[in-house]
């Protein structure tokens, strides 16, 4: 019994499964709001840490998380949940009053108190606290040392610090010229632009869902998927030569996974056409990776165009793709830097998906010149 | 009874507060009256980040669940525990490791070491909880917008800041989380070895960027991770992140007076 579901966790931990079921039920989450309330914040709260607790007597689990400086993924865990929960069900709570006679929460509260005693005590007791939990957290746990470096000696897993590992998942389905440079670059440029792209001028200043939908989804997803699930997962379920493990796997060095991973430019020469790659110089080499570049310029600057054309442009079943109105809303130039932010953005989700459906490697693929996607 | 300890103990408290002492750090009252209330955070520096009166709803621990603050709260923690670790380390290949060795062993009080470590874990996943607050109460929106973008820098240091002093125990952790998290530097599109492009970068037929100048070397200045290492990451880590983050709060806390206090629905 515990075995079957110790074997049903570690497939779940798996990373097609984890991020199909954590992405539905996101959306699944944004759908049907009655899920933010407090009965299920308490119930999925008590399953967590009772799932968490008893996960301890398991050695594999408990030497994973018991590592000193995996404690903070376990407090991302925690507190990324609380306080996603805890947006969002202000959010909806704020969301009907104003659906009713009533006006959210903020509005109600705009006179002015003095911060003196109001703000000042609560910053008081914020700092008792935190200096309370640092030191119980510090005299209870020491700060982990290994063994001197030693350059020759190389582990396995090599990791980077737990708050790059969603990049360094990355690297799975990128090259680290597209996962170490060029997203973490887009990721800065591209937060840094959501105050001037977005221009709904709702839910400025109190929580709300309604009024903002379509960037909260997206942000979220972001957040919480891309940029947390795979710290997570990155911590917890990536082991020696990165490896997925299930939690409570054991750490097998000599685990060899096979790599049989093709290119675009393989499933259209060798396998669609029967022939060798084209080879030989620069214009050989456009010739055999002349779909992938295709696909590529397509996704990018094609679609965002396709995109902004009107619902009835498009055949029934595609009208969803129609991002006319806020191409009106918005404006060119936000328009076609916000969608092509985003379209970057799901470049990851996509690239997992076709690797995990066809073992694609690369779309496109010159090792010449280290230029892969 | 009670009054026979607390008779002598309030009489105490009179004398001092009404000590010539007190009266010249305090230059006002006890914050019971509404203009002492003003005056105490216009008289003190640091209070006086704050606004003299806010909205009710922008103060409470709902709303901006003190993110931000704590955030500060955490990186004075930093300055102040890094500060005393400075008295004991030596950035050196040879001192390096002995020196975090008696931190935790032989120097009294030897909890600055973990004070630092998890306060700066804790740094990290509060800056993302503040930027997770931030965007659910669309704070960011006008005329936040250039608050938001310094937030960002801000993130980008505190990460920053954190890598570069995971090196510096340098155990077997630290210098190999480093070199996998550097590698990536040397696909720096024309500026890495194994970037896209950067082949293309020659002077007749010698090869502009090698192992010896791309952006990897810059970062680690060296081929690989070793002393010169570890003295740029120290000083990065001491000196240069620690200034520009400073200097960053200054100007964002400066925002959030001037963009008109926490935000709050128009
Ligand atoms: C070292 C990092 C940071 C520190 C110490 C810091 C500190 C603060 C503090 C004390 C406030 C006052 C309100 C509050 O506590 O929520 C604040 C507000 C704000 N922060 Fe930060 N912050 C940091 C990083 C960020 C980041 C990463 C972002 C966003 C990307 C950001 C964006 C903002 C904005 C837009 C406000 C105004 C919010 C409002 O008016 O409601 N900050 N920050």
């Amino acid at each position: 019994m515990i075995d079957l579901f110790k074997d049903l966790v570690n497939w779940a931990s798996g990373p097609t499964v984890l991020f199909t079921i954590a992405t539905l039920g996101l959306l699944a989450a944004f759908r049907f709001t009655q899920v933010w309330s407090k009965t299920s914040a308490k119930v999925f709260f008590v399953v967590l840490a009772v799932f968490y607790t008893a996960s301890m007597w398991d050695p594999d689990f408990l030497l994973i998380v018991a590592k000193p400086d995996n404690i903070p993924i376990t407090g991302v865990i925690f507190l990324v949940f609380f306080f996603t929960w805890f947006a969002m069900h202000q959010g909806i709570q704020n969301d009907r009053r104003s659906a009713g006679e009533g006006e959210v929460l903020e509005k109600q509260e705009s006179e002015k108190v003095w911060v003196w005693p109001d703000l000042v005590y609560t910053e008081m007791l914020a700092m008792v606290i935190l200096s309370i939990v640092l030191l119980v957290w510090s005299i209870l746990l020491a700060a982990p040392l290994e063994q001197p470096a030693n350059p020759a000696d190389s582990p396995n897993p090599s990791k980077a610090p737990w708050y790059f590992l969603g990049l360094q998942e990355m690297l799975v389905y990128f090259d680290p010229w597209l996962a170490g440079v060029v997203f973490p670059t887009l990721i800065i440029v591209g937060l840094m632009a959501i105050p001037y792209i977005d221009t709904n001028p709702k839910g400025n200043g109190y929580f709300t869902f309604k009024e903002r939908k379509a960037e909260i989804v997206i942000f979220l997803f972001g957040f919480l998927i891309l940029w947390c699930l795979l710290v997570v997962s990155g911590t917890f379920l990536r082991g020696p030569n990165w490896n997925f493990f299930g939690p409570y796997e054991y750490w097998d060095v000599h685990r060899v996974e096979p790599l049989l991973n093709v290119n675009v430019s393989d499933f259209f020469w060798v396998k669609l056409l029967g022939r060798p790659l084209p080879t030989g110089g620069f214009f050989a080499a456009l010739m055999r990776e002349w779909l992938g570049i295709l696909m590529v310029g397509a996704y990018l600057f094609v679609l965002p165009v396709v995109m902004s054309w009107p619902r009835d442009k498009f055949p029934t079943g595609l009208k969803w793709l129609s991002c006319h109105h806020y191409f009106e809303k918005m404006g060119a130039t936000r328009y076609y830097l916000g969608v092509s932010l985003f379209l970057m953005m799901m470049s990851l989700p996509i690239k997992m998906y076709l690797r995990w459906a066809f073992n694609l490697k690369y779309i496109v693929a010159f090792p010449e010149i280290f230029f892969n996607i | 009874m009670l009054n026979r300890i607390l008779a002598p103990l309030s009489a105490a408290w009179k004398e001092a507060t009404d000590s010539q002492v007190w009266t010249s750090i305090f230059r006002h009252g006890k914050p019971v009256s509404n203009r002492n209330r003003a005056l105490v955070m216009m008289s003190n520096v640091f209070l006086h980040l704050h606004p003299v009166k806010s909205r009710k709803a922008g103060i409470k621990l709902r709303y901006t669940w003190c993110m931000g603050g704590i955030t500060f709260f955490l990186f004075l923690v930093l300055t102040f525990t890094g500060l005393l670790l400075m008295f004991y380390y030596r950035p050196t290949v040879e001192y390096a490791y002995a020196d975090i060795v008696d931190l935790q062993e032989h120097v009294p009080l030897g909890i600055m070491r973990e004070l630092h470590r998890w306060g700066a874990h804790a740094m990290v996943i509060t800056v993302w909880l503040h930027m997770l607050r931030v965007f659910m109460t669309g704070s960011y929106k006008p005329p936040r917008e250039f608050n938001w973008g310094i937030g960002v820098v801000l993130l980008v240091l505190t990460l920053l800041l954190s890598f570069t002093g995971y090196l510096l125990p340098w155990d077997q952790l630290a210098i190999w989380a480093i070199a996998v998290g550097s590698n990536m530097a040397r696909a720096t599109p024309l500026l890495g070895t194994e970037g896209p492009l950067s082949a293309s970068l020659t002077l007749g037929d010698i090869s502009l960027i090698n192992a010896g100048n791309d952006a990897r070397f810059a970062l680690l200045g060296a081929r690989s991770v070793g002393q010169p290492t570890l003295l740029r990451f120290y000083v990065l880590h001491c000196v240069g992140l620690p200034l520009a983050a400073a200097f960053l709060m200054a100007v964002h806390f400066w925002r959030v007076r001037k963009d008109g206090g926490i935000s709050g629905p128009m």
